[in-house]
Protein backbone atom coordinates (compact mmCIF):
# COMPACT_ATOMS: atom_id res chain seq x y z
CA UNK A 1 0.00 0.00 0.00
CA UNK A 2 1.41 3.38 -0.86
CA UNK A 3 1.82 6.35 1.39
CA UNK A 4 -0.97 8.28 -0.31
CA UNK A 5 -3.58 5.57 0.34
CA UNK A 6 -2.38 5.01 3.91
CA UNK A 7 -2.96 8.65 4.76
CA UNK A 8 -6.52 8.58 3.43
CA UNK A 9 -7.32 5.68 5.74
CA UNK A 10 -6.58 7.75 8.83
CA UNK A 11 -9.28 10.27 7.97
CA UNK A 12 -12.29 10.37 10.26
CA UNK A 13 -15.65 9.92 8.57
CA UNK A 14 -18.39 11.02 10.97
CA UNK A 15 -22.16 10.81 10.48
CA UNK A 16 -23.69 14.20 9.65
CA UNK A 17 -24.50 16.57 12.51
CA UNK A 18 -27.97 18.09 12.86
CA UNK A 19 -26.60 21.55 12.24
CA UNK A 20 -23.52 23.21 10.78
CA UNK A 21 -22.37 26.80 10.64
CA UNK A 22 -21.64 26.29 6.96
CA UNK A 23 -23.04 23.63 4.63
CA UNK A 24 -21.27 23.24 1.31
CA UNK A 25 -23.05 21.36 -1.46
CA UNK A 26 -20.58 19.50 -3.64
CA UNK A 27 -17.19 18.03 -2.69
CA UNK A 28 -15.38 18.99 -5.84
CA UNK A 29 -12.45 21.35 -6.05
CA UNK A 30 -14.37 24.51 -5.28
CA UNK A 31 -16.45 23.07 -2.44
CA UNK A 32 -13.44 21.49 -0.76
CA UNK A 33 -11.26 24.56 -1.28
CA UNK A 34 -13.92 26.69 0.37
CA UNK A 35 -13.97 24.27 3.34
CA UNK A 36 -10.17 24.14 3.42
CA UNK A 37 -9.73 27.92 3.50
CA UNK A 38 -12.56 28.36 6.02
CA UNK A 39 -10.69 25.95 8.32
CA UNK A 40 -7.14 27.15 7.71
CA UNK A 41 -7.59 30.90 7.28
CA UNK A 42 -10.60 31.68 9.40
CA UNK A 43 -10.73 28.88 12.00
CA UNK A 44 -14.29 27.99 10.93
CA UNK A 45 -14.46 24.20 11.22
CA UNK A 46 -18.12 23.51 11.97
CA UNK A 47 -18.54 22.87 8.26
CA UNK A 48 -20.30 20.01 6.47
CA UNK A 49 -19.52 19.22 2.83
CA UNK A 50 -22.18 17.07 1.11
CA UNK A 51 -21.37 15.14 -2.02
CA UNK A 52 -23.73 12.99 -4.06
CA UNK A 53 -20.92 10.81 -5.42
CA UNK A 54 -17.39 10.54 -4.12
CA UNK A 55 -14.82 13.30 -3.61
CA UNK A 56 -13.89 14.83 -6.93
CA UNK A 57 -16.25 12.58 -8.89
CA UNK A 58 -17.80 15.39 -10.90
CA UNK A 59 -15.99 17.83 -13.12
CA UNK A 60 -12.97 18.06 -10.82
CA UNK A 61 -12.11 14.62 -12.18
CA UNK A 62 -13.12 15.38 -15.76
CA UNK A 63 -11.07 18.37 -16.78
CA UNK A 64 -7.67 18.87 -18.40
CA UNK A 65 -5.92 20.23 -15.27
CA UNK A 66 -4.47 23.36 -16.83
CA UNK A 67 -3.51 26.23 -14.54
CA UNK A 68 -2.89 29.66 -16.06
CA UNK A 69 -3.76 33.33 -15.60
CA UNK A 70 -3.47 34.75 -19.13
CA UNK A 71 -7.03 36.03 -19.34
CA UNK A 72 -8.44 38.92 -21.31
CA UNK A 73 -9.85 41.41 -18.80
CA UNK A 74 -8.09 43.01 -15.81
CA UNK A 75 -10.40 41.59 -13.11
CA UNK A 76 -9.97 38.06 -14.48
CA UNK A 77 -6.17 38.33 -14.82
CA UNK A 78 -5.90 39.45 -11.18
CA UNK A 79 -8.20 36.70 -9.96
CA UNK A 80 -6.55 33.86 -11.89
CA UNK A 81 -3.07 35.12 -11.02
CA UNK A 82 -4.07 34.81 -7.36
CA UNK A 83 -4.99 31.21 -8.12
CA UNK A 84 -1.70 30.55 -9.93
CA UNK A 85 0.17 31.94 -6.89
CA UNK A 86 -1.84 29.83 -4.44
CA UNK A 87 -1.29 26.69 -6.54
CA UNK A 88 2.47 27.33 -6.48
CA UNK A 89 2.46 27.23 -2.69
CA UNK A 90 -0.17 24.53 -2.24
CA UNK A 91 2.21 21.55 -2.17
CA UNK A 92 4.28 23.11 0.59
CA UNK A 93 1.23 24.32 2.47
CA UNK A 94 -0.64 21.00 2.45
CA UNK A 95 2.47 18.83 2.58
CA UNK A 96 1.08 16.80 -0.31
CA UNK A 97 2.64 16.14 -3.68
CA UNK A 98 0.14 17.47 -6.20
CA UNK A 99 2.33 16.79 -9.25
CA UNK A 100 2.20 20.52 -9.86
CA UNK A 101 4.47 21.28 -12.77
CA UNK A 102 5.12 24.63 -14.42
CA UNK A 103 5.43 24.07 -18.15
CA UNK A 104 4.52 27.37 -19.69
CA UNK A 105 1.71 27.83 -22.16
CA UNK A 106 2.09 28.91 -25.77
CA UNK A 107 -0.99 30.48 -27.29
CA UNK A 108 -0.38 30.47 -31.01
CA UNK A 109 -1.41 32.97 -33.65
CA UNK A 110 -1.85 31.93 -37.28
CA UNK A 111 -2.89 35.28 -38.75
CA UNK A 112 -1.91 38.94 -38.38
CA UNK A 113 -5.18 39.62 -36.58
CA UNK A 114 -4.54 36.85 -34.09
CA UNK A 115 -0.95 37.99 -33.59
CA UNK A 116 -2.23 41.46 -32.75
CA UNK A 117 -4.66 39.94 -30.25
CA UNK A 118 -1.91 37.89 -28.60
CA UNK A 119 0.37 40.96 -28.42
CA UNK A 120 -2.40 42.89 -26.73
CA UNK A 121 -3.08 40.03 -24.39
CA UNK A 122 0.62 39.78 -23.43
CA UNK A 123 0.68 43.49 -22.55
CA UNK A 124 -2.55 43.37 -20.60
CA UNK A 125 -1.52 40.23 -18.69
CA UNK A 126 1.86 41.64 -17.73
CA UNK A 127 0.29 44.91 -16.65
CA UNK A 128 -2.08 43.15 -14.27
CA UNK A 129 0.40 40.70 -12.82
CA UNK A 130 0.39 37.61 -15.05
CA UNK A 131 3.78 37.46 -16.72
CA UNK A 132 3.26 36.95 -20.48
CA UNK A 133 5.32 37.90 -23.51
CA UNK A 134 4.79 37.75 -27.23
CA UNK A 135 7.40 35.52 -28.86
CA UNK A 136 8.25 35.00 -32.51
CA UNK A 137 8.36 31.71 -34.43
CA UNK A 138 12.03 31.02 -33.62
CA UNK A 139 11.41 31.16 -29.88
CA UNK A 140 8.22 29.11 -30.30
CA UNK A 141 10.29 26.42 -31.99
CA UNK A 142 12.86 26.45 -29.19
CA UNK A 143 10.13 26.06 -26.60
CA UNK A 144 8.35 23.33 -28.52
CA UNK A 145 10.51 21.58 -31.16
CA UNK A 146 7.68 19.23 -32.17
CA UNK A 147 5.52 22.02 -33.60
CA UNK A 148 5.29 22.32 -37.37
CA UNK A 149 5.64 26.08 -37.82
CA UNK A 150 4.15 25.84 -41.30
CA UNK A 151 0.97 24.46 -39.81
CA UNK A 152 0.61 21.98 -42.64
CA UNK A 153 0.70 24.93 -45.04
CA UNK A 154 -2.62 26.25 -43.80
CA UNK A 155 -2.06 27.41 -40.23
CA UNK A 156 1.45 28.94 -40.08
CA UNK A 157 2.66 29.94 -36.62
CA UNK A 158 3.35 33.68 -36.79
CA UNK A 159 4.09 33.89 -33.09
CA UNK A 160 2.56 33.12 -29.74
CA UNK A 161 1.90 34.67 -26.40
CA UNK A 162 4.01 32.79 -23.88
CA UNK A 163 2.86 32.55 -20.28
CA UNK A 164 5.69 30.77 -18.41
CA UNK A 165 3.66 30.18 -15.25
CA UNK A 166 1.20 27.99 -17.12
CA UNK A 167 1.11 24.68 -15.25
CA UNK A 168 -0.67 21.41 -14.72
CA UNK A 169 -1.40 19.46 -11.53
CA UNK A 170 -2.90 16.10 -10.75
CA UNK A 171 -6.66 16.67 -10.27
CA UNK A 172 -7.42 13.93 -7.73
CA UNK A 173 -4.41 14.82 -5.61
CA UNK A 174 -5.61 18.43 -5.50
CA UNK A 175 -9.12 17.55 -4.30
CA UNK A 176 -7.83 15.00 -1.78
CA UNK A 177 -5.20 17.35 -0.39
CA UNK A 178 -7.90 19.94 0.19
CA UNK A 179 -10.29 17.36 1.66
CA UNK A 180 -7.59 16.04 4.00
CA UNK A 181 -6.51 19.51 5.06
CA UNK A 182 -10.09 20.43 5.89
CA UNK A 183 -10.97 17.13 7.60
CA UNK A 184 -7.86 17.15 9.77
CA UNK A 185 -9.11 20.43 11.19
CA UNK A 186 -12.61 19.15 11.95
CA UNK A 187 -14.58 19.68 8.76
CA UNK A 188 -17.02 16.84 7.93
CA UNK A 189 -17.13 15.52 4.39
CA UNK A 190 -20.10 13.29 3.56
CA UNK A 191 -19.77 11.22 0.42
CA UNK A 192 -22.71 9.50 -1.30
CA UNK A 193 -25.13 11.81 0.46
CA UNK A 194 -26.91 13.99 -2.10
CA UNK A 195 -28.60 17.20 -1.09
CA UNK A 196 -32.20 16.71 -2.16
CA UNK A 197 -33.62 20.07 -1.26
CA UNK A 198 -33.18 23.36 0.53
CA UNK A 199 -34.95 24.28 3.77
CA UNK A 200 -36.50 27.72 3.50
CA UNK A 201 -37.51 29.85 6.46
CA UNK A 202 -39.42 32.76 5.04
CA UNK A 203 -37.10 34.25 2.43
CA UNK A 204 -34.03 32.71 3.99
CA UNK A 205 -32.23 29.45 3.25
CA UNK A 206 -31.84 27.73 6.61
CA UNK A 207 -30.48 24.31 5.72
CA UNK A 208 -30.53 21.34 3.38
CA UNK A 209 -32.57 18.15 3.01
CA UNK A 210 -30.65 14.91 2.65
CA UNK A 211 -31.41 11.19 2.89
CA UNK A 212 -29.86 11.39 6.38
CA UNK A 213 -32.41 13.97 7.47
CA UNK A 214 -32.65 17.74 7.55
CA UNK A 215 -29.44 19.62 8.28
CA UNK A 216 -29.66 23.17 9.60
CA UNK A 217 -27.07 25.65 8.34
CA UNK A 218 -26.00 29.18 9.09
CA UNK A 219 -25.16 29.53 5.45
CA UNK A 220 -25.50 27.17 2.48
CA UNK A 221 -22.89 27.40 -0.26
CA UNK A 222 -23.62 25.84 -3.62
CA UNK A 223 -20.41 24.53 -5.14
CA UNK A 224 -22.39 22.26 -7.44
CA UNK A 225 -21.21 21.57 -10.94
CA UNK A 226 -23.75 20.59 -13.56
CA UNK A 227 -27.00 20.67 -11.62
CA UNK A 228 -26.68 24.11 -10.08
CA UNK A 229 -29.72 25.58 -11.83
CA UNK A 230 -31.94 22.98 -10.16
CA UNK A 231 -30.49 23.70 -6.70
CA UNK A 232 -30.70 27.47 -7.14
CA UNK A 233 -34.31 27.21 -8.33
CA UNK A 234 -35.19 25.66 -4.95
CA UNK A 235 -34.20 29.00 -3.40
CA UNK A 236 -36.05 30.92 -6.11
CA UNK A 237 -32.80 32.04 -7.76
CA UNK A 238 -32.65 32.13 -11.57
CA UNK A 239 -29.20 31.67 -13.05
CA UNK A 240 -27.76 32.70 -16.42
CA UNK A 241 -26.23 29.25 -16.75
CA UNK A 242 -26.45 26.69 -19.50
CA UNK A 243 -24.77 23.34 -19.06
CA UNK A 244 -22.76 21.96 -21.98
CA UNK A 245 -20.57 18.92 -22.36
CA UNK A 246 -16.84 19.27 -22.78
CA UNK A 247 -14.85 16.36 -24.08
CA UNK A 248 -11.17 15.51 -23.93
CA UNK A 249 -8.99 12.53 -24.70
CA UNK A 250 -5.48 11.17 -24.28
CA UNK A 251 -3.31 9.21 -26.68
CA UNK A 252 -0.96 6.42 -25.83
CA UNK A 253 2.52 7.14 -24.50
CA UNK A 254 4.65 9.55 -26.50
CA UNK A 255 8.31 8.74 -25.93
CA UNK A 256 9.75 12.21 -26.20
CA UNK A 257 9.20 14.96 -23.73
CA UNK A 258 6.65 17.48 -24.89
CA UNK A 259 7.49 20.57 -22.84
CA UNK A 260 4.83 23.27 -22.83
CA UNK A 261 1.08 23.40 -23.09
CA UNK A 262 0.14 24.57 -26.58
CA UNK A 263 -3.13 26.20 -27.54
CA UNK A 264 -4.59 27.74 -30.66
CA UNK A 265 -7.79 29.74 -30.55
CA UNK A 266 -8.03 29.80 -34.34
CA UNK A 267 -7.76 26.03 -34.65
CA UNK A 268 -9.73 25.49 -31.43
CA UNK A 269 -7.68 22.91 -29.61
CA UNK A 270 -5.05 22.65 -26.93
CA UNK A 271 -2.57 19.94 -26.06
CA UNK A 272 -0.23 19.01 -23.25
CA UNK A 273 1.60 15.93 -22.09
CA UNK A 274 0.45 14.14 -18.94
CA UNK A 275 2.86 12.80 -16.33
CA UNK A 276 2.39 9.35 -17.88
CA UNK A 277 3.62 10.66 -21.22
CA UNK A 278 0.22 10.62 -22.89
CA UNK A 279 -0.73 13.52 -25.14
CA UNK A 280 -3.86 15.16 -23.76
CA UNK A 281 -6.11 17.04 -26.16
CA UNK A 282 -9.11 19.22 -25.58
CA UNK A 283 -11.21 21.63 -27.58
CA UNK A 284 -14.47 23.52 -27.39
CA UNK A 285 -17.71 22.59 -25.64
CA UNK A 286 -20.47 20.82 -27.55
CA UNK A 287 -22.91 23.32 -29.08
CA UNK A 288 -26.12 21.99 -27.52
CA UNK A 289 -26.85 22.10 -23.76
CA UNK A 290 -26.56 18.67 -22.20
CA UNK A 291 -25.94 16.93 -18.88
CA UNK A 292 -24.82 13.70 -20.48
CA UNK A 293 -21.37 12.24 -19.87
CA UNK A 294 -21.47 10.50 -23.25
CA UNK A 295 -18.42 10.99 -25.47
CA UNK A 296 -18.56 11.03 -29.24
CA UNK A 297 -16.33 9.77 -31.98
CA UNK A 298 -16.72 12.85 -34.14
CA UNK A 299 -15.11 14.92 -31.40
CA UNK A 300 -11.92 12.84 -31.56
CA UNK A 301 -12.03 12.96 -35.33
CA UNK A 302 -12.33 16.75 -35.48
CA UNK A 303 -9.74 17.51 -32.83
CA UNK A 304 -7.23 15.11 -34.35
CA UNK A 305 -7.69 16.73 -37.74
CA UNK A 306 -6.98 20.18 -36.27
CA UNK A 307 -4.11 19.05 -34.05
CA UNK A 308 -2.29 17.34 -36.93
CA UNK A 309 -1.78 20.64 -38.74
CA UNK A 310 0.55 21.75 -35.95
CA UNK A 311 1.62 18.48 -34.33
CA UNK A 312 2.13 16.08 -37.24
CA UNK A 313 4.03 13.62 -35.03
CA UNK A 314 0.72 12.73 -33.45
CA UNK A 315 -0.33 10.79 -36.54
CA UNK A 316 1.75 7.93 -35.11
CA UNK A 317 -0.15 7.91 -31.82
CA UNK A 318 -3.43 6.22 -30.94
CA UNK A 319 -6.33 7.39 -28.85
CA UNK A 320 -6.32 5.61 -25.53
CA UNK A 321 -9.08 7.13 -23.46
CA UNK A 322 -11.81 9.70 -23.87
CA UNK A 323 -14.04 11.37 -21.31
CA UNK A 324 -16.64 14.07 -20.84
CA UNK A 325 -17.41 16.64 -18.19
CA UNK A 326 -20.27 19.08 -18.02
CA UNK A 327 -19.58 22.80 -17.94
CA UNK A 328 -21.80 25.47 -16.46
CA UNK A 329 -21.41 28.17 -19.08
CA UNK A 330 -22.16 31.76 -18.14
CA UNK A 331 -23.17 34.20 -20.90
CA UNK A 332 -19.99 36.29 -20.51
CA UNK A 333 -17.56 33.39 -20.01
CA UNK A 334 -16.65 34.55 -16.50
CA UNK A 335 -17.45 32.81 -13.22
CA UNK A 336 -20.34 33.75 -10.95
CA UNK A 337 -19.51 33.76 -7.27
CA UNK A 338 -20.77 35.47 -4.16
CA UNK A 339 -24.16 36.16 -2.61
CA UNK A 340 -27.35 35.31 -4.51
CA UNK A 341 -29.68 37.93 -3.09
CA UNK A 342 -31.27 35.22 -0.92
CA UNK A 343 -30.19 35.28 2.72
CA UNK A 344 -28.11 32.33 3.79
CA UNK A 345 -27.40 31.16 0.22
CA UNK A 346 -24.10 31.78 -1.58
CA UNK A 347 -23.03 30.39 -4.86
CA UNK A 348 -19.89 29.56 -6.77
CA UNK A 349 -20.74 28.56 -10.31
CA UNK A 350 -20.31 29.52 -13.94
CA UNK A 351 -16.98 27.71 -13.89
CA UNK A 352 -17.50 26.69 -17.50
CA UNK A 353 -14.22 25.39 -18.82
CA UNK A 354 -12.04 27.40 -16.41
CA UNK A 355 -12.89 25.81 -13.04
CA UNK A 356 -9.82 23.73 -12.21
CA UNK A 357 -7.31 26.57 -12.47
CA UNK A 358 -9.49 28.68 -10.16
CA UNK A 359 -9.88 26.15 -7.35
CA UNK A 360 -7.61 27.75 -4.71
CA UNK A 361 -8.56 31.37 -5.42
CA UNK A 362 -12.26 30.55 -5.74
CA UNK A 363 -12.19 28.68 -2.43
CA UNK A 364 -10.10 31.30 -0.68
CA UNK A 365 -12.39 34.14 -1.73
CA UNK A 366 -15.61 32.26 -0.94
CA UNK A 367 -14.21 31.44 2.50
CA UNK A 368 -13.39 35.10 3.03
CA UNK A 369 -16.91 36.07 1.96
CA UNK A 370 -18.48 33.63 4.41
CA UNK A 371 -16.15 34.50 7.29
CA UNK A 372 -16.40 38.27 6.96
CA UNK A 373 -19.87 38.63 5.46
CA UNK A 374 -18.45 41.06 2.93
CA UNK A 375 -17.74 40.45 -0.74
CA UNK A 376 -13.94 40.46 -1.18
CA UNK A 377 -12.62 42.99 -3.66
CA UNK A 378 -11.07 40.32 -5.89
CA UNK A 379 -14.43 38.70 -6.70
CA UNK A 380 -16.71 41.73 -6.44
CA UNK A 381 -16.86 42.09 -10.26
CA UNK A 382 -18.02 38.47 -10.59
CA UNK A 383 -21.25 38.67 -8.59
CA UNK A 384 -24.56 37.36 -9.89
CA UNK A 385 -25.94 40.89 -9.75
CA UNK A 386 -23.64 42.04 -12.56
CA UNK A 387 -26.21 41.03 -15.19
CA UNK A 388 -28.91 43.25 -13.72
CA UNK A 389 -26.37 46.06 -13.34
CA UNK A 390 -25.32 45.68 -16.97
CA UNK A 391 -21.72 45.02 -15.96
CA UNK A 392 -21.00 41.73 -17.68
CA UNK A 393 -17.39 40.50 -17.68
CA UNK A 394 -17.07 39.41 -21.29
CA UNK A 395 -13.96 37.26 -21.72
CA UNK A 396 -14.86 34.69 -24.32
CA UNK A 397 -11.57 34.58 -26.19
CA UNK A 398 -9.59 33.70 -23.07
CA UNK A 399 -11.60 30.58 -22.39
CA UNK A 400 -10.11 29.04 -25.52
CA UNK A 401 -12.91 26.53 -25.51
CA UNK A 402 -15.77 28.07 -27.37
CA UNK B 1 -21.58 8.09 -32.82
CA UNK B 2 -22.35 11.72 -32.83
CA UNK B 3 -25.75 13.22 -32.26
CA UNK B 4 -27.87 13.26 -35.42
CA UNK B 5 -30.59 15.86 -35.76
CA UNK B 6 -33.72 14.85 -37.67
CA UNK B 7 -34.27 17.65 -40.18
CA UNK B 8 -37.84 17.38 -41.53
CA UNK B 9 -36.54 18.35 -44.95
CA UNK B 10 -33.20 16.54 -45.26
CA UNK B 11 -33.47 13.65 -42.82
CA UNK B 12 -31.11 12.87 -39.94
CA UNK B 13 -27.76 14.63 -40.28
CA UNK B 14 -24.75 15.19 -38.04
CA UNK B 15 -25.19 17.83 -35.37
CA UNK B 16 -22.28 19.79 -36.90
CA UNK B 17 -24.52 20.90 -39.77
CA UNK B 18 -26.90 22.64 -37.39
CA UNK B 19 -27.09 25.69 -35.17
CA UNK B 20 -28.79 25.22 -31.82
CA UNK B 21 -31.57 27.64 -30.99
CA UNK B 22 -33.92 27.65 -28.11
CA UNK B 23 -37.34 28.79 -27.12
CA UNK B 24 -36.99 31.70 -24.69
CA UNK B 25 -39.71 32.51 -22.21
CA UNK B 26 -39.55 34.46 -18.98
CA UNK B 27 -41.40 32.70 -16.14
CA UNK B 28 -44.98 33.79 -15.46
CA UNK B 29 -44.27 35.01 -11.95
CA UNK B 30 -41.95 37.74 -13.22
CA UNK B 31 -44.31 40.64 -13.85
CA UNK B 32 -41.97 43.60 -13.60
CA UNK B 33 -40.97 44.53 -17.19
CA UNK B 34 -37.31 45.13 -16.23
CA UNK B 35 -37.11 41.76 -14.54
CA UNK B 36 -38.71 40.09 -17.54
CA UNK B 37 -36.23 41.73 -19.90
CA UNK B 38 -33.28 40.77 -17.71
CA UNK B 39 -34.55 37.22 -17.63
CA UNK B 40 -35.05 37.08 -21.39
CA UNK B 41 -31.59 38.51 -22.01
CA UNK B 42 -29.56 36.35 -19.65
CA UNK B 43 -31.37 33.74 -17.58
CA UNK B 44 -31.96 30.11 -18.50
CA UNK B 45 -34.13 27.32 -17.16
CA UNK B 46 -31.26 24.95 -17.97
CA UNK B 47 -33.75 22.05 -17.89
CA UNK B 48 -32.76 18.45 -17.21
CA UNK B 49 -34.86 16.03 -19.25
CA UNK B 50 -36.83 16.22 -22.50
CA UNK B 51 -37.02 19.70 -24.01
CA UNK B 52 -38.49 21.19 -27.16
CA UNK B 53 -35.91 23.31 -28.89
CA UNK B 54 -35.32 24.96 -32.23
CA UNK B 55 -32.56 23.94 -34.61
CA UNK B 56 -31.39 25.67 -37.77
CA UNK B 57 -30.05 23.56 -40.59
CA UNK B 58 -27.23 26.00 -41.39
CA UNK B 59 -25.28 23.72 -43.73
CA UNK B 60 -28.33 22.20 -45.36
CA UNK B 61 -31.78 23.47 -46.26
CA UNK B 62 -31.45 26.50 -43.96
CA UNK B 63 -34.77 25.94 -42.28
CA UNK B 64 -35.73 26.37 -38.63
CA UNK B 65 -37.64 23.51 -37.07
CA UNK B 66 -38.46 22.05 -33.67
CA UNK B 67 -36.94 18.94 -32.14
CA UNK B 68 -37.54 17.12 -28.85
CA UNK B 69 -34.27 16.17 -27.17
CA UNK B 70 -33.48 14.77 -23.74
CA UNK B 71 -30.70 16.86 -22.17
CA UNK B 72 -29.81 14.18 -19.63
CA UNK B 73 -28.99 11.61 -22.32
CA UNK B 74 -28.43 13.93 -25.30
CA UNK B 75 -30.67 11.75 -27.45
CA UNK B 76 -33.55 12.73 -29.71
CA UNK B 77 -36.97 11.96 -28.27
CA UNK B 78 -38.98 10.28 -31.02
CA UNK B 79 -42.58 11.41 -31.49
CA UNK B 80 -44.75 9.14 -29.37
CA UNK B 81 -42.14 8.88 -26.61
CA UNK B 82 -42.83 11.14 -23.62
Amino acid sequence: MNEFVERQMKLTWRPPKKAYDVVIVGAGGHGLATAYYLATRHGITNVGVFERGYIGSGNSGRNTTIIRANYGIPAAVRFYQRSVDLYRGLEEETGRWLMHQEKGILWMAHSEAAARTERMRAKLNTEFGAETEFVGPRRVQELCPQLDLDGGGRWPVLGASYHPQGATARHDRVVWALAEGAMERGVDVHQNLPVEGLILEGDRVAGVRTAAGDIAAGVVVSAVGGHVSRLAAMAGVRLPIRTHRLQAFVTNHYRQQFGPIVASSELFFYASQTARGEMLLGAEVDPQPSFSYRSSHDFVQQVCRRALYLLPFMSGLRVLRQWTGVCDMSPDYSPILGPTGVDGFCITTGWGTWGFKAIPAGGEQMAKLIATGEVPELIAPFGLDRFARDRTMADRASAGTH
Amino acid sequence: MSLRIPCPNCGARSVHEFVHGEIRRAPEHLTDPDERNLDLAFMHDNPEGPVTERWFHAQGCRRWFEVRRDTTTDRIVEPGES
